[in-house]
């Protein structure tokens, strides 16, 4: 039994189990379509909501990234975690008490505005769309990878499994596939990693072997550290760089986390206030599960990379970097014809000087994907065929689970808050579900289409989401709900220069051919969302006090969400 | 409840969240960034304290800043009667 039957079997397992779910999970009501009825146990809405959160990004590329950026990695680590904190503490149980469908509801009604709430519909449509397209891309990279066939195919399939289930069960249908979904990817994610910090530090917890000892007795993260200098590169567990941008970038993902409408959506689902509260401790907590595994997953492959290749001869490195190359995800380049290998910075003057030169080194001769830093484990660590199986599923789940979040966003804009409460607020209600599925359907095949020809600025879209959602929906619903003298003029225009700020600024770097130290304050496109969000807050006030107070009926509904007694299950009005 | 219970169980929400938020600042952005190079010369379980801060301890300490405000705010609750 190969590699290639365990992961048709095990993949071929768990999508069995995603339709049999979805079966059994049919959404039959608006309510139920939208917010799974408003009826989900917060311990099953918290493992819903990571597995949502965590996408193939999470599960596949984060460690690597880590891994190469050292301290740095930190923050994506707690970037896209401290975002719970806000949410649990200034969102989510407001939100939930207010009891509608979607953001931009809230939007909306609070702001008693269609401008708002179409601005709103916009910028959802916008950060979800864009960040959909990645999650499909990572289906097709999976199966292309591991299962031997076009990268076109496992797109279609990826499709063909959202499709089933996210128009058959909508959000009802999708929150118990996302369990399930949860449920693989972290089981996927743990069994390597275990084994990994028991052959490397002989403990069961990663989270305990990154302080751990190696079998000579020394220090992990010291010798990690003494390899990265002897070989050039910056120190691992610290930075030289400017503390300025690593801040604003945190904060960025940590605003833009709590701004996401396929987060905040999943607070809806829960049937009361302190549940929507109880909900985001879990979620958290099932998503902590595999960010603190991350970091130590980094030093373990970081180790073993400085420690297994530099100046070994080609001909004996050992068997998996030979099936690695094959993918493309490792290539070596004999630069100075010797056989061996030389792994080093090159970017590096002083080190090429006194180092490199002399030994006749001329230049890195092997380049790493950080994708490998997860795939490859289970083979570095000489698991059995079964573990690498078991990665792919995990990859797979984690990027489902995402895309059928975000699409559910995608078909509540349009068919709730661009339909039903604009366009035509007279259809009824089987006639809104039909074209929520309808709407869902469309999008996942846009989705689909897209991940089959994604657009060059896919990969750079990420900064996109979180920036938007950071400098537009984050602020717009704190002040929403704890400020009463917030009315809609301060809160449509602060939107509107939030977003304007942001998008100029990513634009110009990323596509006009901005420089980096042009950067305002050293502060790179990732982190200026943080920046828009400020933006945001002065236009919004500043305009609000020149104009008036917003209407009685409004001020009633901000008092009536402070209090949690009374949430009735998610209604339509 | 009374216009004034209900300025009373507002505030002291408020009390709560910024006691929470400036230790969710300390950890991650004070402990884990701006603090890390003079914390890396403390260590915990044999890693530099700055840079544990920056990828463990934040982590685990947001989780505990979100059960202890379910914790606060389901006493707070139903101290002034308007529990779910």
């Amino acid at each position: 039994m190969d590699v290639q039957y365990w992961t048709f079997s095990i993949v071929g397992f768990t999508f069995l189990l995603y339709i049999y779910i979805a079966l059994k999970a049919r959404a039959s009501s608006t309510s139920e379509f939208y917010v799974a009825g408003g009826g989900v146990h917060p311990l099953i809405n918290g493992m819903a909501t990571a597995a949502d959160w965590m996408s193939a990004a999470s599960f596949i590329s984060m460690a690597g990234l880590i891994s190469f950026m050292g301290y740095q990695g930190a923050q994506y680590l707690m970037g896209w975690t401290g975002g719970y904190v806000l949410l649990a503490l200034l969102l989510a149980p407001y939100l939930r008490k207010f009891g509608k469908f979607t953001v931009p509801d809230f939007i909306g009604d609070r702001y008693y505005s269609d401008t708002a709430r179409i601005v709103a519909v916009v910028a959802a449509l916008f950060v979800s769309f864009t960040y959909v397209v990645g999650q499909m891309k990572g289906v097709g990279v999976a199966f292309s990878r591991f299962l031997e066939i076009d990268y076109e195919w496992g797109v279609i399939i990826g499709v063909l499994i959202v499709f089933f289930y996210a128009v058959l069960g909508g959000m009802k249908g999708i929150t118990y596939t996302q369990v399930a979904q949860y449920c693989v990817l972290i089981f996927a994610y743990l069994v390597p990693a275990i084994f990994i910090s028991l052959i490397m530090v002989g403990t069961p917890v990663p989270q305990l072997g990154l302080g751990g000892e190696l079998s000579n007795g020394n220090s992990l993260l010291h010798t990690l550290d003494q390899l990265s200098i002897d070989l050039g590169f910056q120190e691992y567990t610290t930075s030289k760089k400017s503390f300025t941008d690593l801040f604003f970038v945190t904060a960025a993902l940590m605003l833009g986390t709590a701004g996401l409408p396929h987060v905040i959506v999943r607070f809806f689902t829960v049937p009361k206030v302190s549940d929507a509260r109880k909900s985001a401790g879990w979620a958290l907590l099932f998503i902590a599960i595999l960010y603190t595994t991350a970091p130590a997953i980094a030093v373990f492959a970081r180790t073993n990379l400085l420690n297994s290749v530099n100046q070994i001869s080609y001909n004996e490195l050992p068997g998996w970097f030979n099936n690695w190359e094959q993918t493309g995800l490792l290539k070596y380049e004999d630069k100075n014809g010797d056989g061996k290998v030389q792994y080093y910075n090159d970017q590096n003057e002083s080190f090429n000087r006194e180092i490199a030169h002399p030994n006749g080194w001329q230049g890195n001769e092997l380049f790493v994907d950080q994708d490998i830093m997860v795939l490859a484990n289970p083979e570095i660590a000489q698991l059995p065929d079964w573990v690498i199986a078991l990665v792919v599923a995990g990859g797979l789940a984690a990027a489902l689970s995402t895309a059928a979040g975000l699409l559910l966003v995608i078909s509540s804009s349009i068919s709730h808050d661009f339909l039903k409460r604009w366009l035509k607020p007279n259809i009824t209600e089987k006639q809104e579900l039909l074209s929520a599925r309808i709407s869902i359907a469309a999008a996942v095949i846009i989705a689909g289409y897209a991940g089959l020809k994604p657009p060059g600025f896919v990969a750079q879209v990420v900064a996109f989401a979180f920036g938007l959602a950071a400098a537009s929906f984050f602020p717009a619903i704190v002040m929403g709900i704890f400020s009463k003298r917030m009315n809609m003029q301060g809160a449509v225009s602060g939107m509107i220069a939030g977003l304007v700020f942001t998008a100029s600024y990513i634009l110009y770097f990323k596509y006009f051919g901005g420089t980096p130290d042009q950067y305002l304050w050293g502060i790179s496109p990732e982190g200026i969302g943080t920046l828009g969000m400020i933006v945001n807050f002065i236009v919004s006030f500043g305009v609000a006090v020149v104009t008036p107070k917003p209407p009685p009926k409004v001020i009633e509904m901000i008092e009536e969400i402070r209090i949690p007694r009374g949430a009735n299950r998610a209604h339509e009005h | 409840m009374s216009e004034r219970n209900a300025k009373k169980y507002w505030n002291q929400n408020i009390r709560y969240l910024l006691l929470l938020l400036i230790l969710w600042f300390a950890v991650s952005f004070g402990f884990g960034i701006l603090l890390a190079p003079s914390l890396n010369k403390f260590s915990i379980a044999g890693v530099k304290l700055g840079f544990w801060f920056a990828q463990q301890g934040s982590i685990y300490v947001f989780v505990i800043i979100i059960y202890l405000y379910v914790f606060l705010m389901n006493r707070l609750d139903k101290d002034y009667d308007v529990n779910d």
